[in-house]
C-alpha cells in the first residue's frame, strides 16, 4: 500500500525517477529545479538508484548525453528549468524527432532579462513547438504522478517521443506537501522495465539522426507530428491505466464547478489552485463561474476542451507569459485561433499574472471577473491585459 | 512538383534511423568544394600526420602504398584548406581544379 508522507515537491519528483527505475539521469543545476537533481545524486551517490549520473557541463550538455543514452536504450531522465531549459532548445527537437522517449520534469521559471528566478510560464511557452509530449501539473501528487504516467506514455511503442511535465518553480517544487507515495511494486506493475523499439548496438548497427534532404524532411515532420496527435490515445489510455493501478483519475482537461457556469476561467499548473478557491467564493456569493484547467498541453485535446467549455457564454484565460508583438499571450492566442477554426464566437479575455513570481492572489481573480463581465456584456473587442502592473 | 523518389511519410523508419552504420560515407561531400584543392609535396613532406589529424572530414587517411605518407581524397575533401594552413613544412599547396579532373587520382602527387 502507498505511504501517506510529507515531502518537498522536487524530492517527490526525483522519488518518483527513481520510483521508474531509471538507467541515467544528465542533468545541469538551476533554481528551482536544484532540489530534483541534487536528490536523484545523492540516491545515487548513496546506493539506493543503480543508475549513471553524469554530472555534465550544462544543459546543453545534458539534454545531448540524454539522447546518447536513450538512443543506446536506457531509461533517461532530465530536469531543468528557464536558461537551462532554453540552452537546451536545438537538441529538444532533435530528441523528438529521433522518436527518444526521454522524460523531463522543467521546474517553470521565468526567463531572463530582468535576471529573475521566480515561477511563471515564459520558459515552456518558448518550448511549446519541440515535438514533446507535455503535462502540466496541479499540485504535489500530481508532480509524482505525471512523472509516472511520462515514462509509461514515453516508452509506448505506439508513441516513441519525449515527454516533459511542467511543475511551477517555487509555488510547487519547493513546498512540502502530503503525498501518497507508492510502493515500488505497484509501480513496478504499472511501469514494466523500458523494451526499447530500436537502440544503438554494435553488434546489429543503425544510424540515428540522419540528415533530411529537402526530399525527405517533410514527410519526416509529418511523421513526428503524426505520432505527437497519436501519443493522445495512449495518453488518456495510461491515465486510465494509473487510475486503475493507484485510485487516482486524471483527464487531458480538468473542469470545476463549470456545468452551469457563464464564465469559466482556463487555467494551468498550480494556479488552478487559487483559481478554484476563488470560485468558491464567488459561486457562495451566487456567480456562476467555474473553471477549466489544461493538463494536457501537447498533444493540445481540442475535443476535451470544446467538451469543457460548452455553455458558457464567455472565457477568461489565463497567461503566464507574454508573447510581445501580438494582441494575447501564448495560450489565448492558440485559444481564440482554436475556437475561430471551430467555428465558436465565443469571447476570450485574456490576462497575463504571476510574472516573475508575482503572487496572483483570489482577489485577482475577482478583479479579472469583473473586468470580464463586463466586457462580455459590452459586447466589445476581445483584450489581454497585464495584471498587477503599477503605473 | 515533381515527387519522384520521394518516400511516403508512414514508410519511413522510426525516427529515420537507418538500418546500418556508416551511410554518410556514400555522401560526396567533396562535390561541395570550390574550385580548387590540396596537393602534398611528398619532397617537402616529414609524414608527421598533421594534415590526417586536422583534417575535419577525415580526407586523408594513411596510403597504404607509401609508408608514413597520407593519402588525400577527392570524395570527402571540402576544399577548407586547414590542411594547408597547418603543415609545418608548406608542403601543401592549392591547385586549381579542372572539371575534368573532379575525381581524379584520388592522391596528393
Amino acid at each position: 500500500m502507498a505511504r501517506r508522507v510529507g515531502l518537498e515537491v522536487s524530492l517527490a519528483c526525483a522519488e518518483a525517477a527513481k520510483l521508474a527505475n531509471v538507467d541515467v539521469v544528465a542533468a545541469y543545476p538551476i533554481t528551482p529545479q536544484t532540489h530534483i537533481v541534487e536528490h536523484l545524486a545523492e540516491l545515487v551517490a548513496d546506493g539506493h538508484l543503480d543508475a549513471e549520473f553524469v554530472p555534465v557541463e550544462s544543459e546543453h550538455s545534458a539534454i545531448s548525453a540524454c539522447v546518447g543514452s536513450s538512443a543506446a536504450g536506457a531509461r533517461t531522465f532530465t530536469s531543468s528549468s528557464s536558461q537551462g531549459l532554453a540552452l537546451m532548445h536545438e537538441i529538444l527537437f532533435i530528441a523528438s524527432a529521433m522518436r527518444l522517449p526521454i522524460v523531463m520534469a522543467v521546474a517553470n521559471r521565468a526567463l531572463s532579462g530582468p535576471l529573475n528566478i521566480w515561477n511563471d510560464h515564459s520558459d515552456i511557452m518558448a518550448e511549446r513547438d519541440i515535438g514533446w509530449v507535455q503535462t502540466f501539473a496541479e499540485n504535489g501528487q500530481e508532480v509524482l504522478d505525471l512523472m509516472l504516467h511520462a515514462f509509461k506514455v514515453a516508452e509506448d511503442k505506439r508513441v516513441c517521443l519525449p515527454v516533459i511535465v511542467n511543475m511551477d518553480g517555487f509555488l510547487l517544487t519547493h513546498v512540502i506537501e502530503p503525498l501518497l507515495m507508492p510502493e515500488q511494486a505497484e509501480v513496478d506493475a504499472y511501469l514494466p522495465p523500458y523494451q526499447p523499439q530500436q537502440r544503438l548496438d554494435i553488434a546489429q548497427p543503425i544510424s540515428m539522426g540522419m540528415v533530411g534532404m529537402p526530399e525527405v524532411y517533410t514527410e519526416a515532420k509529418k511523421a513526428s507530428l503524426e505520432a505527437l496527435l497519436g501519443s493522445y490515445d495512449v495518453v488518456k489510455e495510461h491515465w486510465a491505466g494509473f487510475a486503475k493501478q493507484f485510485g487516482r483519475q486524471y483527464k487531458p482537461i480538468e473542469s470545476y464547478r463549470s456545468e452551469d457556469a457563464e464564465v469559466l476561467f482556463v487555467t494551468m499548473g498550480s494556479l488552478g489552485e487559487t483559481c478554484m478557491t476563488a470560485i468558491d467564493e464567488l459561486r457562495e456569493a451566487g456567480v456562476k463561474v467555474g473553471s477549466v484547467r489544461i493538463r494536457l498541453w501537447r498533444p493540445f485535446p481540442v475535443d476535451d476542451f470544446l467538451a469543457a467549455i460548452q455553455g458558457a457564454k464567455g472565457l477568461i484565460v489565463m497567461d503566464r507569459a507574454l508573447s510581445p508583438g501580438v494582441p494575447a499571450g501564448p495560450v489565448a492566442t492558440e485559444l481564440r485561433g482554436l475556437l475561430y477554426a471551430k467555428g465558436y464566437h465565443l469571447p476570450v479575455q485574456n490576462f497575463v499574472a504571476g510574472l516573475g513570481g508575482r503572487d496572483v492572489t483570489r482577489a485577482d481573480f475577482r478583479m479579472m471577473l469583473d473586468k470580464a463581465r463586463k466586457a462580455f456584456a459590452a459586447g466589445g473587442e476581445m483584450t489581454c491585459e497585464m495584471v498587477g502592473v503599477k503605473e | 512538383m515533381a515527387d519522384e523518389g520521394l518516400v511516403p511519410w508512414r514508410q519511413l523508419a522510426l525516427g529515420m534511423a537507418m538500418p546500418e552504420a556508416g551511410s554518410a560515407k556514400r555522401f560526396n561531400t567533396g562535390d561541395w568544394r570550390g574550385k580548387r584543392y590540396p596537393v602534398t609535396d611528398r619532397d617537402k613532406c616529414i609524414k608527421c600526420g598533421l594534415c590526417w589529424i586536422t583534417c575535419p572530414d577525415m580526407a586523408y587517411l594513411p596510403d597504404e602504398s607509401a609508408e608514413g605518407y597520407y593519402k588525400w581524397d577527392s570524395y570527402y575533401c571540402k576544399g577548407c584548406g586547414i590542411c594547408i594552413a597547418e603543415c609545418p613544412k608548406q608542403a601543401i599547396e592549392w591547385r586549381e581544379e579542372k572539371e575534368e579532373d573532379k575525381y581524379g587520382p584520388a592522391c596528393g602527387s
